[in-house]
């Protein structure tokens, strides 16, 4: 027995069931599963640019007689939707799972979908584990049902799967090696997708579905847990523990198979319980399912809709709802400290992006963000973020805004790996449709919100093999745009001086500010925390203004203000030098002034 | 064995993943079902950082509910305050002497509770309450990162499970060379709850 995550063990099952090729893009909470697949022996495993090519990459490789994985967040499947919908059309020559981490509360996103409604609406089959073993197993029989089926399975996992570490029983890996890949079959009635064809396929498309719902009754996934009969509850995921903690003796159809539902179990289970209710996280998509049966049914009359669930949701919801005793709720301690500080995510000390931010609200630009890190420039005291929707938004949203005719200069902010994502059909359109936006690329070298992934510009690959490194320069003077600065983002005086130029300009621009992310080993051997001479800080809280979270107010005066001074905590200090580019008074020492004094 | 919920919380960068881990691994070396669960991503980036760990015979929720968790071990004061609430009553709380003030209370928007404020809230919430110096002895070790390794060995004297068996997880978890400071810190942790 291990202790393994969800994403480990999902890795770990997609590496006994004979996975020969994986592919997707980092996204919490999903990231580690690909991370974990990749040193694995006997596979091949990539990051793709984002989620749609990752999905087509998966697909080839099912196409060609290899088991294959897709791995994303929820809202990455948005991005593949495309390769998705067609692939349940054509079906595929070995399984395709397609694992995708929904994040409810948000933790990590910027919405709160349920994949579920995917399964349904592709007419493909949806898998929920409720805890790691589940999470490893669930990937052999997702594969298994692809192949059956003839069409991809979604294995859906939440923050709450991926991130929660339970013992799992290992197995091993059934595939062999082979000496050579299949022959290749070619079948283009059924791989083409011309009119013609898709006709065809779609009668089959729904006809599995049906056959499935009665298949999925005789799966050992669903199962039926018989307790009280008083109390018939049905659930999948996580919320199946969090329903078995508050209800102990309650009667339980756990699914394993959230869509199509096993219709001849549901019925069966709904006749043997007095009240039936369904216990899931985000949307009533079981709920509506049993509905649809006929069978009456009560779910989000009762549980939350939004948010994650946990124990005490269900608890308090329960007590609510009159099916547990008001003595069911927790006795807690008595908690009296009244509102606290805040301690939301902030942009790491020695951030690269701080200062570039620091520029752009100096020059009052209206900032259109994007996904990453620098989403965070959006809190106290910078706030310098303006827009941020999703990967790849910023360089369209920013063209609209100019093609609206707001004379206030505008820039669109994304980091190296969103501009790969998604970013790059955005900066061709503002060029060929005569933009008059700037793009700053915030190039840190890495893919740093998800844990520093390796991308198109970093030169190494998922398996840390040495490749082409994308040169950001001479990409966007292929498209079309004359006007590219790149600048070191640590220099305050070169962003401005480049912002400036550019703004000043007509027609679309390109700023790739670069800098490697502070969090990077070969940056973290260069950090030096500097000092503040307290004799030459004024109090003036200019240096604050950058919202570095290394530095603090002291307990020392200056006389004629009566302010605190500012210090800087060693511990988290990196020595990026933007407070002291920042301070009026030279009162911030400089990594040369700091190694001069230092100097025995 | 007697269920245990340990609700582990403090500063993004302060090893409370690291913590949890040894703590998730002692558990199951110990005999229990365990579950643990966690946050990454954003969340992670200097923010306000929680683990739960759960001990059973049979555990079923990787997280713990308000209310719930039979232990509060906080790397921070002001984090110690943000999750009092999911003490149950009678529960016991340990706190790492130690403040990181958030960037609204360095850029002076916000004020931080005062050490008699955090014993006030410690107090009206359980008599099992200990305020412990993890940082000051962890810097007399030498290294400020044996911080969490010293918090277990405080959070250590509560429990019924061998030394021997903290030790010998925390050897797997930790680089080679530093086995014998952690275990060191460790120790320490535990004098500090004696006094």
């Amino acid at each position: 027995m291990q202790l393994l995550s969800g994403n480990e063990a999902m890795a770990r099952g997609a590496w006994e069931a004979g996975v020969r090729v994986a592919a997707g893009y980092p996204g919490t909470p999903s990231t580690e599963i690909l991370e974990t697949f990749a040193p694995m022996p006997g596979i091949y495993a990539e990051w793709c640019p984002n989620e749609k090519v990752a999905l087509d990459v998966a697909v080839g490789a099912a196409y060609a007689g290899s088991r294959s994985m897709a791995v994303m967040k929820h809202v990455g499947l948005n991005v593949a939707a495309d390769s998705f919908f067609y692939a349940s059309v054509t079906g595929l020559e070995a399984g395709l799972v397609i694992v995708v981490a929904d994040d409810p509360a948000m933790h990590s996103s910027q919405n709160e979908q349920d994949t579920r409604r995917y399964a349904k609406f592709g007419r493909v089959p949806c898998l929920e584990p409720s805890d790691s073993q589940e999470a490893k197993d669930l990937v052999a029989v997702a594969l298994d049902l692809s192949e059956r089926i003839d069409a991809p399975v979604i294995l859906r996992s939440t923050t709450r799967i991926a991130h929660a570490y339970s013992a799992v029983e290992l197995g091993e890996r059934t595939a062999e090696e082979r000496e050579s890949p299949p022959e290749y079959r070619i079948d283009p009635r059924k791989y083409v997708t011309v009119p013609g064809n898709a006709r065809r396929r779609r009668p089959i498309m729904e006809h599995r579905i049906d056959e499935l719902r009665d298949y999925a009754s005789t799966l050992p996934i669903n199962r039926v847990e018989m307790g009280d009969t008083s109390l018939g509850i049905v659930t999948c995921g996580v919320a199946y523990q969090y329903a078995r903690e508050v209800f102990p003796t309650a009667s339980f159809l756990k699914l394993g198979m959230s869509y199509p539902l096993p219709e001849k179990l549901v019925q069966d289970f709904a006749h043997r319980v007095d009240k039936l209710i369904v216990v899931e996280e985000l949307d009533p998509c079981v709920e509506e399912e049993i509905r649809l049966l006929g069978i009456s049914v009560e779910g989000k009359s009762i549980f939350p809709i939004c948010g994650e669930l946990n124990p005490a949701v269900v608890r308090n919801s329960a007590v609510q709802a009159g099916l547990l005793a008001e003595s069911a709720r927790p006795n807690g301690v008595k908690v009296t400290n009244g509102p606290l500080p805040l301690r939301p995510p902030v942009l790491c000390p020695g951030c690269p992006h701080r200062g570039v931010f620091h520029v752009t609200k100096k020059l009052k630009l209206v900032v259109n963000g994007d996904i990453g890190c620098y989403t965070l420039a959006c809190i106290p005291p910078q706030e310098a973020l303006h827009t941020c929707g999703c990967m790849g938004a910023s360089i369209g949203v920013a063209h609209g805004v100019s093609k609206a005719g707001i004379k206030r200069r505008n820039v669109a902010v994304l980091g190296d790996s969103t501009f790969f994502h998604t970013g790059m059909p955005a900066l061709i359109n503002a060029a060929y449709n005569k933009g008059n936006a700037t793009t700053i690329i915030l190039d840190n070298r890495t893919t740093a919100m998800t844990g520093r992934q390796e991308n198109p510009g970093t030169g190494r690959t998922l398996q840390r093999q040495e490749t082409a490194a994308v040169d950001f320069e001479t990409l966007a003077r292929a498209m079309g745009i004359d006007d590219v600065h790149t600048v070191d983002s640590y220099d305050l005086d070169q962003v401005e001086e480049a912002l400036r130029a550019s703004l000043d300009r007509e027609g679309p621009s390109v700023v790739i500010a670069r800098r490697e992310c502070a969090l990077l080993r070969e940056v973290r051997k260069r950090y030096l925390p500097l000092r503040v001479e307290a004799d030459k800080c004024i109090a003036c809280d200019m240096c604050l203004r950058v919202g570095c979270p290394a530095l603090f107010k002291s307990d020392e005066v200056y006389a004629k203000t009566g302010k605190t001074k500012v210090r800087i905590n060693p511990l988290l200090c990196t020595g990026c030098e933007i407070c002291a580019q920042v301070c009026p008074k030279d009162a911030i020492l400089f990594r040369a002034q700091i190694e001069q004094e230092d100097q025995p | 064995m007697k269920k245990t919920d340990f609700l582990l919380a403090g500063v993004g960068g302060q090893g409370i993943v690291v913590a949890s881990d040894v703590l998730a691994q002692v558990g199951l070396e110990h005999g229990y079902d365990v579950k643990k669960s966690e946050v990454h991503g954003m969340a992670q980036r200097g923010g306000s950082v929680v683990s739960h760990v759960r001990w059973a015979d049979k555990v079923y929720s990787p997280l713990i509910g308000r209310g719930e968790a039979d232990h509060l071990l906080a790397f921070e004061k002001l984090e110690a305050l943000r999750y009092l609430d999911f003490l149950r009553f009678g529960g016991t709380v340990i706190v790492n002497d130690y403040a990181i003030p958030p960037v609204s209370v360095a850029t002076g928007k916000d004020v931080y509770p005062d050490d008699q404020a955090v014993q006030r809230a410690l107090a009206a919430a359980t008599s099992s309450h200990h305020v412990v110096p993890g940082l000051g002895a962890a810097r007399e070790l030498g290294n400020i990162r044996t911080n969490n390794v010293v918090l277990l060995g405080s959070l250590s004297t509560l429990l019924d499970v061998p030394c021997a068996t903290w030790k010998k997880v925390i050897a797997r978890r930790v680089p080679k060379r530093f086995i014998d400071l952690n275990c060191a810190a460790f120790e320490v942790g535990r004098t500090l709850m004696h006094g």
